[in-house]
């Protein structure tokens, strides 16, 4: 159809020297048809044109009716006079139709036309104009009606109402001619073959739609953040601790960390407990032939390690004089899923004590808690840490290092809270200042490991441990405002959110 | 951590100024306690007719119960702002000591207790809620819900001494317990609250012994029964002035910290401001006679070389003693050894352990803020990743990049998704199960990744299909020969889910990672005749298993260095695994371990 009407328009300027004008060149053509067979041949330049806007009167379609069929009242007239010898009122109706003889019925009487006689209509005059019809062909016709007072009243009847017409000037373009040329719509192996793509004509490509869907997998967002973090790690000289074991016991997850055993951490509101296996050994090489023990170290005296903690919650040692409560070998058995991954950290610290020398661990991994699951907590979440083991290092030197890492994750103001937490002496809380916010919130939490904690291991009493941690999740929710927990981790998670989200660049706003 | 909430003007008068939110939230920022809330521009509930004051709701480190009452958060503030000393906290010597006499029986049940009188007590409506306040807070803390320690307050003129602490079957002991008007047995005291909405939650402390702790009076009058209730007979009131303090307790550190905190906080409204008259305990059967509370400081050496080494500072012997005065510590520099400090530590602070605690105290007086900050670069350390991660990686990013994508479901799942619903029977040997959780989708840790992946897709039906999903990530099992009974296994697993099973699909992408992986394939004949062909190979073997549909599943076999592993599967799923899933489409699977690759 479009096609035909490129053709007409090309027809139409080609016996025309002047612009032509689509409403009287054709007429009869939706002007959305004329305008994208005019869009078809501009993008050619073939043509090129104006658009003209102009108010129009048009019909109902109760003015059509009546422009086909006569007024309501010129109907009911006829109808009578068609009887002859009177119309019976009530017939008039099956005749005329409901509206009509309603309608009709008074128009007819208020003009004098038809008379009343007991039940029955006769015609009072011989003929009539319908000068509703009338006017109502003349709007047909010129789209216009000048008399003020009969389009008001029209108006007010529901047999017209105003509408715009658009209207084209049509010129020829510069590439104007005939006929479209035949056009194809890419560029093939055969064209470039036999040397066809020098004469042939392409079809204009379409800027204003997307090309096509490219099929694509897709990293976890949450893993992405991870592995932003891993990478900043690795930066800042970090090797990734083994957190590949969900199951710790009592001791590595608790009494290691100088958590007391009535510590409200402990309860069974918090942490889950393991019923089955139900008992763990105490601590020994595990797994055996362990690849964070090298065979230079000398060797890890558990039994010593043991003790150590023991005496260090019941009657403390190295300086401490410790939490002075008996100390239940059981309670150390139990075992748990683990509540952090700073268990992991104390087993590394733990083998570090073999050759007390620098590192520096980090781990990124699933922790589980017993909590009630709402928007912002689920069972389970990832847990950054990092820890720097080293002589002679500062508070001043942790603060230095948190501004350096936060940074590199686009965070440039930070403050440090003081707090508590029962391995970390001193304890920082972490807020960093955040932009888009326009606040200060709580990013990550930090410290100094315990004497108590890492003399019990055997590390020296001038060594010093940095220890921080923060939540993986809690940063992207915030980063990409995700306000549900179960939108980013679970099954729960929408697969067209995995799909589609953008590529994790921390360091950038 | 804790929240206190106290009366907004009555804290800054007492600290003798007014505070913005703003600045007030910058004075506590810096002390290391957490404003919370101000809610002076808040509806606050009207009660009696008069709107409540202003509060201010202040998070409490866990560890300080001396901050646990407006009276320990005003004072310490004063002291930390220089306005105010740490009071001198003395006992008097009454001609004649009130005793608390301990029977052997009570070792059965509660076998500590403490006590101490405060004279000439004046109270008022705000002071007489916050001791009551700081007894709940103290139980509900460091007490362990009334657990471990259990404080009674009693009008110390209504009962008369020499008290007694015993231990004695539920039906022997009657009197009426606090505000009620009724006397009761110990038996019918249980049933008696046993719905009731705050003492309820304690009656399993004592509930199903054979004896009860009781505290009489010299005449007979039980004073209370710990550590739930108190007996009406004794009970204080704003009126009364001479107050008689009585703890039980299973701990005996933390009794006596409860007991320290106690006076320490409430005797600046004795007659003669911070003194408090002992009580002595009279406890044979286990050599705990004494006289309590003891108030002493303790004494601490604290070297100057540590504190500055820690915070990098190069502060003095006078400079820290000056620094820790604002932390309610006593300190003088060492007179015969240069490099130390002597501290005393008031019976306030029960946080201090270690002269670690009392750096950090210098760091906290000279602002953590303040610290000079450097970066910690003399030693070079190498950056490595874990290798079983580094594996993980590569086969997440190949098996993206062939079009599937990553999702992350939950490690814990019920036994029927992990069993049951997989048409898998569990040995009772393979996993591990958890003891107490909260609901039934966390029963045991999964052993395979297919549960967590064919919920995704369940909880993804609007998705088009085909649905390509894959996670590499670790399952857990029982191993009875490590030290924690189990071990982490990395496994690899994919699903399809469309009109069509995907079989060739899955088996396809399996290939393509092996192909990664540098691993040829093999037919199951190849393998035998040539072992030692070249480093890795796999092939597969159609399998017999009730999680896949008859004649559409296989084992993956992997020969590597020299080795045999079984290391996983793949196939068409059971429609009767498809059913317990309420999946509608086809799926297959893959599993591998890929821990043989390391």
């Amino acid at each position: 159809m479009a096609s035909d009407l490129t053709t007409a328009i090309l027809d139409a300027l080609s016996a025309s020297d002047a612009p032509i004008l689509s409403n009287q060149a054709f007429p009869s053509d939706p002007s959305l048809n004329v305008k994208s067979a005019l869009d078809r041949l501009a993008s050619r330049l073939m043509v090129e044109y104006e658009t003209k806007e102009k108010d129009i009167i048009v019909l109902t379609s109760e003015g059509e009716a009546i422009v086909a069929n006569g007024s309501h009242e010129a109907r009911v007239f006829n109808a009578v006079v068609k009887a002859l010898d009177g119309l019976k009122i009530t017939d008039l109706p099956g005749i005329v139709g409901k509206d009509s003889a309603k309608v009709g019925q008074g128009n007819a009487f208020k003009r004098g036309w038809i008379k009343k006689d007991n039940d029955l209509l006769r015609a009072a005059k011989e003929s009539i104009v319908d000068e509703t019809r009338e006017q109502l062909l003349g709007v047909q016709k010129t789209k216009s009606l000048d008399d003020s007072k009969a389009l008001a009243d029209l108006k007010r009847r529901k047999l017209i109402s105003m509408s715009k017409e658009f209207a084209f000037v049509i010129s020829k373009g510069p590439k104007y001619a005939r006929e479209i040329a035949k056009e194809e719509t890419d560029l093939t192996a055969e064209m470039i073959a036999n040397g066809s793509w020098k004469t042939t004509q392409f079809k204009p490509y379409n800027f204003n739609a997307k090309g096509a869907p490219t099929p694509a997998g897709a990293l976890h967002p949450l893993n992405k953040v991870r592995q932003e973090f891993r990478h900043i790690f690795f930066e800042m000289g970090f090797e990734e601790m083994p957190t590949n074991r969900y199951v710790e016991t009592g001791f590595w997850n608790f009494d290691a960390l100088f958590v007391p055993q009535q510590h409200p951490a402990r309860d069974l509101q918090d942490t889950f407990y393991i019923a089955d296996p139900l008992t763990a050994d105490p601590p020994r090489e595990d797994p055996p032939n362990d690849p964070h023990l090298s065979k230079a170290d000398k060797p890890l005296d558990y039994k010593q390690y043991w003790d150590n903690v023991h005496d260090v919650h019941e009657k403390g040692k190295f300086g401490s004089i410790g939490y002075r409560y008996p100390w239940n070998p059981d309670e150390s058995l139990r075992l748990v899923l683990r509540t952090h991954t700073t268990s992991i950290s104390a087993y590394m610290l733990h083998k570090l004590a073999a050759n007390p020398r620098p590192a520096r661990f980090f781990s990124i991994d699933r922790v589980f808690r017993n909590e009630a699951v709402d928007a912002t907590h689920l069972a389970e979440f990832h847990q950054i840490e990092g820890v720097i083991a080293d002589f002679g290092l500062t508070l001043g030197g942790l603060i230095g290092f948190m501004e350096v890492f936060f940074s590199k994750m686009g965070i440039h103001q930070l403050r440090f809270k003081p707090a508590y937490n029962p391995y970390t002496e001193p304890s920082m809380e972490i807020f960093g200042y955040h932009e888009g916010l326009g606040k200060w919130v709580e990013i990550g939490n930090s410290g100094m490991f315990r004497p108590e904690m890492l003399e019990s291991m055997g590390i020296p009493k001038d060594m010093r441990v940095y220890g921080w941690g923060l939540s993986l999740e809690r940063p992207t929710m915030i980063k990409y405002a995700v306000s549900n927990i179960r939108e980013l981790l679970g099954h729960k998670v929408d697969l067209n959110f995995i799909e589609s989200n953008p590529a994790v660049r921390l360091e950038k706003e | 951590m804790p929240t206190i909430s106290v009366d907004k003007a009555a804290l800054f008068k007492e600290l003798g100024r007014e505070y913005t939110t703003e600045e007030f939230d910058e004075l506590c920022f810096e002390f290391g306690i957490e404003l919370d809330e101000d809610t002076t521009d808040q509806n606050r509930p009207i009660v009696d007719g008069v709107q409540e004051p202003p509060q201010l709701k202040i998070e409490i480190p866990a560890n300080r119960y001396d901050l646990l009452c407006f009276e320990g958060i005003a004072l310490m503030l004063n002291i930390f702002l220089g306005r105010k000393p740490l009071p001198e906290y003395k006992l008097t010597q009454p001609a004649q000591l009130q005793e608390i006499i301990v029977k052997e029986d009570t070792s059965k049940i509660r076998p500590y207790v403490s006590g101490a009188i405060l004279r000439g007590v004046k109270f008022d409506k705000a002071r007489y809620e916050s001791f009551i306040a700081l007894q709940d807070k103290l139980h509900q803390n460091l007490a362990r819900q009334r657990t471990l320690v259990s404080i009674g307050t009693h009008d110390l003129d209504t009962v008369k001494g020499p008290f007694t602490y015993e231990a004695l079957p539920p039906k022997d002991i009657k009197f009426i317990p606090l505000n009620q008007t009724q006397e009761m047995n110990g038996e019918e005291l249980m049933n008696f609250y046993e719905k009731h909405q705050q003492l309820g939650k304690y009656l399993h402390i004592i509930r199903d012994s054979p004896v009860y702790p009781v505290i009489y009076d010299s005449s007979r009058t039980v004073c209370s029964l710990p550590p739930i209730i108190n007996g009406d007979h004794s009970k204080i009131t704003m009126d009364t002035t001479n107050i008689f303090i009585e703890i039980t307790a299973l701990d005996r550190t933390k009794l006596e910290i409860v007991n320290r905190m106690m006076v320490t906080m409430f005797s600046q409204y004795t007659s003669e401001p911070f003194t408090i008259e002992p009580v002595k305990i009279v406890s044979e059967h286990n050599n705990e006679t004494r006289i309590t509370p003891d108030l002493s400081p303790r004494t601490a050496e604290a070297e100057v070389s540590y504190i500055n080494q820690c915070c990098g500072l190069n502060l003095t012997a006078v400079d820290i003693s000056n620094y820790l005065r604002k932390m309610a510590f006593r300190a003088k520099p060492s007179i015969n050894k240069p490099d130390v400090v002597d501290v005393e530590i008031p019976p306030t602070r029960a946080d201090v352990l270690h002269q670690c605690d009392i750096m950090e105290d210098v760091a906290i007086a000279y602002g953590f803020n303040n610290l000079p900050r450097s970066f910690p670069s003399k030693s070079g350390t190498i950056a490595q990743p874990l290798p079983i991660n580094k594996l993980s990686d590569i086969i997440r990013v190949e098996t993206a990049m062939a079009g599937w994508s990553e999702v992350l479901p939950l490690i814990l799942c019920s036994h029927d998704e992990n069993f049951g619903w997989l048409n898998r029977k569990d040995d009772g040997n393979t996993a591990v199960k958890l003891a107490n959780p909260k609901t039934s989708e966390f029963q045991v840790v999964r052993t395979s990744l297919l549960p967590g992946l064919l919920k995704t897709i369940r909880e993804n039906k609007a998705h088009s299909v085909p649905m390509k999903i894959f996670e590499v990530s670790d399952v857990a099992f029982k191993d009875l020969s490590l030290e924690r009974k189990s071990r982490n296994e990395r496994h690899y697993a994919a699903a399809f889910y469309g009109k069509s099973s995907g079989f060739e699909i899955v088996h396809g992408l399996m290939d393509r990672v092996m192909a990664m992986l540098k691993s040829a394939f093999i037919t199951a004949e190849e393998g035998l005749i040539n072992p030692a062909a070249s480093h890795s190979h796999y092939y597969i073997k159609e399998l017999n298993d009730r999680t896949f549909l008859p004649g559409h599943a296989a084992s993956v076999h992997l020969r590597i260095g020299g080795k045999d592993h079984v290391i996983g599967n793949f196939g068409i799923l059971h429609p009767e695994v498809l059913e317990k899933y309420e999946l509608k489409y086809p799926v297959s699977t893959l599993e591998l371990n890929i821990e043989p690759f390391l």
